[in-house]
């Protein structure tokens, strides 16, 4: 996740607390979204962004989970992720959101 | 006047500069915040020119391979050498010595200097093959538009750019005299603290590849500069204004070893080594030139929002839609041409490859491809990824002289140039940006 991202994500957890938050992401390749995943919960692996050594714990869903897609209106979900979930192995996808830190 | 423009030539050049990437942004910036051991483990990835120039993206940029023919190469690229040429026929690789002597050349102000001294007071010292080589100098004290850092950005721009402009020139055998107007659609805000981003590196790239009766300006728009820059190019010669008008850009410095951290984490060389640019020349209809339809522009207007399907829709289908076309009948579609092996181990995935997949769901989603046939898309619509991650060079244009030869030749019949840009990383809007525009074969 680049810094500019983790910065942001930082910024409204100073803000807001972490107790309210949930981090939705909407990475489309499987690397990307276990680096997500991981920084926003355990701290920024690469060790180079402002999440760099800070674990957040913040709970973390992918925009293409089964009880995500049901919270939005089916209109705008397809207007914003339906060529997005054309794309991808659905499935794949949940199953590695599956496996994101503090879901087990 | 036409009413029609044709694109004659395009040339792209690569400056191989190890010794620049810890001035890149992101290397600078780390080596500033942690020297313990980065620099040694930084250098030690580095390449050097033979291994830049066996690179087979880079043989595929300068036209020495074809881009399909990196589906071939085995991966990792970098670990598959293939035969290191310095010249092709679309542009050529120089070395960090070559580099360094023309911008000592081209800086007109005496702050670039290759005198073996280290930089004094707020300066940069500019290496060579572990070797003090000169420094770079300031021009204010006070000024941050004119400290070393940025003058070495521009000057780097301003180089390469015009590296890529004689090249253009020398092949196409056009007479630098007979350019009359430069566009120039690099990244660099050229200009000091009154006018950052002030501009016209154009006009600068001209003088030094000594077009004596060109004028010109900088068209700016991320990294989608360069596909604004050619339909502006292409609109001017439509009108009448100007008979030719080049279209030109010099490589980003800012972007050397952006990735680094990634490649280092997974054993590969740092491959954002390379500056680029590119030159391309716009004319009239004629010589069998391929031709630019002005009439099927796409652009990402305002009101679209952000979403992909957005974006696109704006992009590919609205502009072949006046033309009563569909998305399969454009024969190869050129988005970010990313090297996949920069960012990959970055955590960025593959751009193009993410890019074919998204257009050819679209064209699922619209019923003009069976969704069963959506894996093929890339393959017969689209091209992989062999460009440096230098932005506005990776978007569309390091396809262009290969999809000029394929139109020539009757290969294809049609090619969509699409780029996109981050608006956003501005901070003054949340838009992004994108431009396309679809060439044909010549009439004549």
């Amino acid at each position: 996740m680049d810094p500019e991202n983790q910065d942001r994500i930082k910024g409204l957890v100073d803000e807001y607390g972490a107790d309210d938050l949930v981090v939705v992401l909407g990475a489309a390749d499987l690397e990307s979204l276990e680096v997500a995943a991981e920084t926003v919960t355990l701290g920024d692996p690469a060790y180079v962004g402002p999440l760099a050594g800070v674990q957040l714990g913040l709970p973390v869903i992918h925009i293409l989970e089964e009880d995500v897609k049901e919270q939005v209106d089916a209109g705008v979900y397809d207007e914003q992720v339906g060529l997005l979930e054309m794309t991808l192995d659905v499935e794949q996808v949940r199953e590695a959101a599956r496996k994101f830190p503090g879901r087990e | 006047m036409t009413g029609r423009a044709a694109v004659h030539s395009c040339s792209l050049v690569l400056a191989h500069a190890p010794d620049l990437v810890r001035h890149g942004s992101k290397p600078a910036r780390e080596l500033a915040a942690d020297a313990d051991g980065l620099l040694a483990s930084l250098t030690k990835a580095l390449r050097s020119y033979d291994d830049a120039l066996g690179y087979a993206p880079h043989q595929a940029l300068i036209g020495n391979l074809r881009p399909e023919a990196l589906r071939d190469v085995e991966r990792p690229w970098w670990g598959h050498q293939t035969e290191p040429r310095a010249d092709g026929p679309f542009g050529v690789i120089v070395d960090e010595v070559e580099l360094y002597r023309r911008m000592e050349a081209a800086d007109s102000f005496g702050l670039f200097k290759l005198d073996g001294s280290p930089a004094v007071d707020g300066g940069l010292t500019i290496e060579q093959a572990g070797r003090i080589a000169g420094s770079m100098a300031g021009a204010h004290d006070l000024d941050e538009s004119l400290s070393a850092p940025v003058l070495l950005e521009n000057l780097a721009c301003k180089v390469t750019g015009a590296l890529a402009l004689e090249r253009l020139l020398r092949t196409t055998g056009f007479p630098p005299e007979d350019v009359p107007y430069v566009i120039g659609s690099g990244e660099e805000a050229v200009g000091d603290r009154y006018q950052r981003g002030g501009g016209n590196l154009a006009k600068a790239i001209a003088e030094q590849a000594g077009c004596v009766n060109a004028s010109g300006s900088d068209v700016k728009a991320f990294c989608c500069g360069p596909v604004h820059a050619l339909v502006v190019a292409a609109s001017l010669v439509a009108a009448g204004v100007y008979p030719n008008v080049v279209v030109v850009a010099g490589g980003s410095l800012a972007k050397l070893g952006m990735k680094f951290a990634g490649a280092l984490r997974h054993g590969a060389p740092v491959l954002e080594d390379v500056l680029a640019g590119f030159a391309i020349l716009v004319g009239p209809p004629g010589d069998g030139a391929p031709e630019l339809r002005l009439d099927a522009i796409g652009r990402h207007r305002v009101g679209s929002g952000s979403a992909q399907q957005a974006v696109l829709e704006d992009l590919v289908v609205e502009p072949l839609e006046r033309l009563g076309r569909g998305i399969l009948d454009v024969d190869r579609y050129a988005t970010e041409l990313h090297d996949p092996e920069i960012t990959e181990p970055a955590g960025a995935g593959n751009v193009p490859s993410r890019n074919y997949r998204l257009i050819g769901a679209l064209a699922v989603r619209r019923g003009e491809l069976p969704r069963d046939e959506l894996d093929g898309f890339e393959r017969t619509h689209g091209l992989p990824g062999f460009s440096p991650t230098q932005g506005h060079v990776a978007s569309a244009v390091p396809w262009l002289p290969h999809g000029l030869t394929a139109l020539r030749t009757g290969e294809i019949g049609s090619t969509m140039l699409l780029a996109k840009g981050s608006l956003f990383l501005g901070r003054m809007t949340e838009l992004a940006d994108g431009m396309s525009i679809l060439l044909e074969p010549g009439k004549e």
